[in-house]
């Protein structure tokens, strides 16, 4: 299930503006790896040309290759509605459907591609993927009820069970805890640890403790002056990168003296 | 700034009732009012020209004024002001209701008369003075209508969905925006006569049909859909979209699956509200469909009556004997009209609440 990707020389636009300079980063499989950096260094527009969700935006363009298992996904003959069922993806706001109950949002990934499933198969799945996502005993009772009636908290944990439903190998998460109280961001970060047994996970954090709490590998993003392409500054162990970083701007940043 | 700033001078600190201030009894308001109405009645009787709207100019002045004055003798200025501003707005409401109720009262005062069994089943066929009805007038309008919102809510909702979600605000996409506001302000006479001018260009001139006034008013109701549609389907956030894309949903079963259905009760009361708008249009229908006694169920061919051209008709064209009979059932169409524009206003609301995604636990 879970993938590696590979970016090489990835330069991101949003049109004219040149939003992220040549990335060149491995991220390992069955590993969480995190994206630190201070705000508007780029770390969501990287996260987001991982899955191609990034050209969903009028204007915006990638250059370079991002590989995941060895294939490009910018190939010119890769369809980016197929790379997303591969790369699944949770985002900031807990955003389940509105019109949808809990049970419905977690099909939403397969009834919305129309693929007929069976009833059992249809509840086993919302089983399995309601406890992947550590959210099954709070909702079994009320699986047909709107999934926005839930917490935040338990809003965030039914759209990460709505990502991994449809089966994904890799899951990124822009920020999935600056919405949550910190209880509620503990749930999550223990399910990012469990899910990197089955997934590859990729999490973009402005919290430096939880990229220490739940990262296996950090990646530093900074960006030199306003205006100015955002930039891979280092990447390495996560216990490196805190301890005994190679660049002092990582350093600076580590210990808060500036960004 | 300096570190050694004195704070200022905190003087009522010492007065225990600092928080409390007099209070008018609830019931003064009532009161002043009912005293000012009477004052002003009593004072314009004297004065030999009271009638209804002197006696609720001047009581209203009175009243503003000694509700000031009490006011500001035992709540002080502030709340004074307070008050005025209240009376003042609420004044002007009421003033703004004065019309609507009036038309409704009045409608429904000459109204009641003919609307009777006889109204909903006759039409005018070889009816002269008395009796006859407007059952043919009723269809047509519910055809015309009905036809004009099949022929409007495709065109309107594809239209709104190709500006959202495809334009990316290109060229294309500001063009059709501008041609359906330049839509939005055609008189709807104008709409009819081109409606009138094209059928009678192909199917001979003079061409009278119930279809020809619903595209007259499809004319009018496209713009208002579009720009409805256009906005429910704004206020979809894009988190839904982009969690769809996400999930490896396609564009277009975005759209249809989520994007659609969170905002259909918008989109179903925007229908509803433009059909509500063209229903009650004349001018339009009076040359296309135009007018006929007779039930007419065949929108191709042959006039068409519909209720507001029935009620115009029914008015303009009584006869000097029996003039009576024919304003009333002007009266009742007219009812009858008010009363399908209610309904649909009130269906619209419906739809709105029932469909609207529930936050509920
Ligand atoms: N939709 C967009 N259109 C244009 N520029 C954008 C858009 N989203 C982000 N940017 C710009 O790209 C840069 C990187 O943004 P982002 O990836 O969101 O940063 P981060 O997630 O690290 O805070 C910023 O300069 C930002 O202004
Ligand atoms: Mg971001």
């Amino acid at each position: 299930m879970s993938k590696r990707i590979e970016i090489k020389d990835l330069d991101i636009y949003y049109g004219k503006f040149h939003a992220v300079k040549s990335v060149n980063m491995t991220i390992e499989p069955r590993a969480v790896t995190a994206f630190i950096g201070s705000s508007g260094c780029g770390k969501s527009t990287v996260l987001r040309s991982l899955n191609r969700m990034h050209e969903v935006i009028p204007g915006a363009y990638v250059d370079g290759q991002v590989l995941l298992d060895g294939v490009d996904l910018y190939a010119p003959n890769v369809d980016p509605v197929r790379v997303r069922r591969q790369v699944g993806m949770v985002f900031q706001r807990p955003n389940p459907f509105p019109t949808m109950s809990i049970k419905e949002n977690i099909l939403a990934g397969v009834r919305l591609n129309n693929a007929r499933i069976s009833k059992s198969a249809a509840d086993e799945l919302v089983e399995k993927s309601l406890k992947g996502a550590n959210l099954w005993n709070e909702v079994k009772d009320r699986l047909d009820r709107p999934g926005s009636g839930l917490s935040g908290g338990q809003q965030q944990r039914l759209c990460i069970a709505r990502a991994i439903a449809v089966e994904p190998d890799v899951i990124l998460m822009d920020e999935p805890c600056s919405a949550l109280d910190p209880i509620s961001t503990l749930a999550i970060e223990d399910l990012i640890k469990d899910l990197k047994e089955e997934y590859t996970v990729v999490i973009v954090t402005h919290n430096m403790q939880q990229a220490a709490r739940v990262s296996d590998q950090t990646a530093f993003f900074n960006l030199k002056a306003h205006g100015q392409p955002g930039e891979l500054i280092e990447m390495g162990p996560t216990e490196k990168i805190f301890h005994n970083p190679d660049q002092k701007a990582t350093e600076d940043y580590i210990t808060g003296r500036f960004g | 700034m300096s570190t050694t700033m004195t704070s200022p001078k905190r003087t009522g600190s010492t007065t225990p009732d600092l928080l409390t201030a007099g209070q008018l009894p609830k019931f003064t308001g009532l009161a002043a009012l009912v005293v000012s109405i009477a004052v002003a009645a009593g004072l314009l009787a004297l004065l030999q020209s009271a009638n209804v709207t002197s006696v609720v100019a001047v009581g209203a002045l009175l009243f503003l004024l000694s509700m000031f004055i009490l006011s500001t003798a035992v709540e002080g200025v502030r709340k004074a002001k307070d008050r005025l501003a209240k009376y003042v707005v609420t004044g002007f409401f009421l003033v703004a209701l004065a019309p609507l109720i009036s038309v409704i009262w009045g409608t429904i005062a000459n109204g009641m008369a003919r609307f009777d069994g006889v109204f909903f089943t006759w039409s005018m066929r070889n009816v002269l003075g008395e009796g006859g009805g407007a059952i043919h007038a009723i269809w047509g309008t519910l055809i015309i209508t009905g036809i004009a919102t099949l022929i409007s809510v495709p065109i309107g909702l594809l239209t709104a969905i190709y500006l959202v979600e495809y334009s990316n605000n290109g060229k294309l996409g500001a063009s059709i925006r501008f041609f359906v506001d330049v839509m939005t302000g055609i008189p709807s006479i104008v709409a009819g006569l081109f409606a009138y001018t094209i059928f009678s260009m192909i199917f001979g001139a003079g061409h009278k049909s119930g279809i020809s006034g619903a595209v007259a008013l499809s004319i009018l109701m496209i713009p208002t859909v579009v720009r409805s549609t256009e906005e429910m389907l704004r206020i979809v956030p894009n988190e839904l979209r982009e969690a769809s894309y996400a999930l490896g949903v396609p564009k277009w079963r975005t759209i249809l699956k989520v994007v659609l259905p969170t905002s259909i009760a918008g989109i179903i009361t925007g229908v509803v509200l433009a059909i509500a708008r063209v229903i009650g249009e004349t001018a339009p229908l009076l040359v296309t469909a135009s007018i006929t006694s007779s039930m007419n169920l065949d929108p191709s061919q042959h006039p068409m009556a519909t209720l507001p051209v029935f009620v115009y008709n029914q008015y303009m064209y009584a006869p000097g004997i029996d003039t009576a009979a024919y304003h009333a059932r002007a009266w009742a169409g007219a009812l009858t009209l008010i009363l399908i524009v209610m309904g649909l206003n009130a269906i619209g609301r419906f739809i709105a609440w029932k469909f609207a995604p529930k936050a509920g636990r």
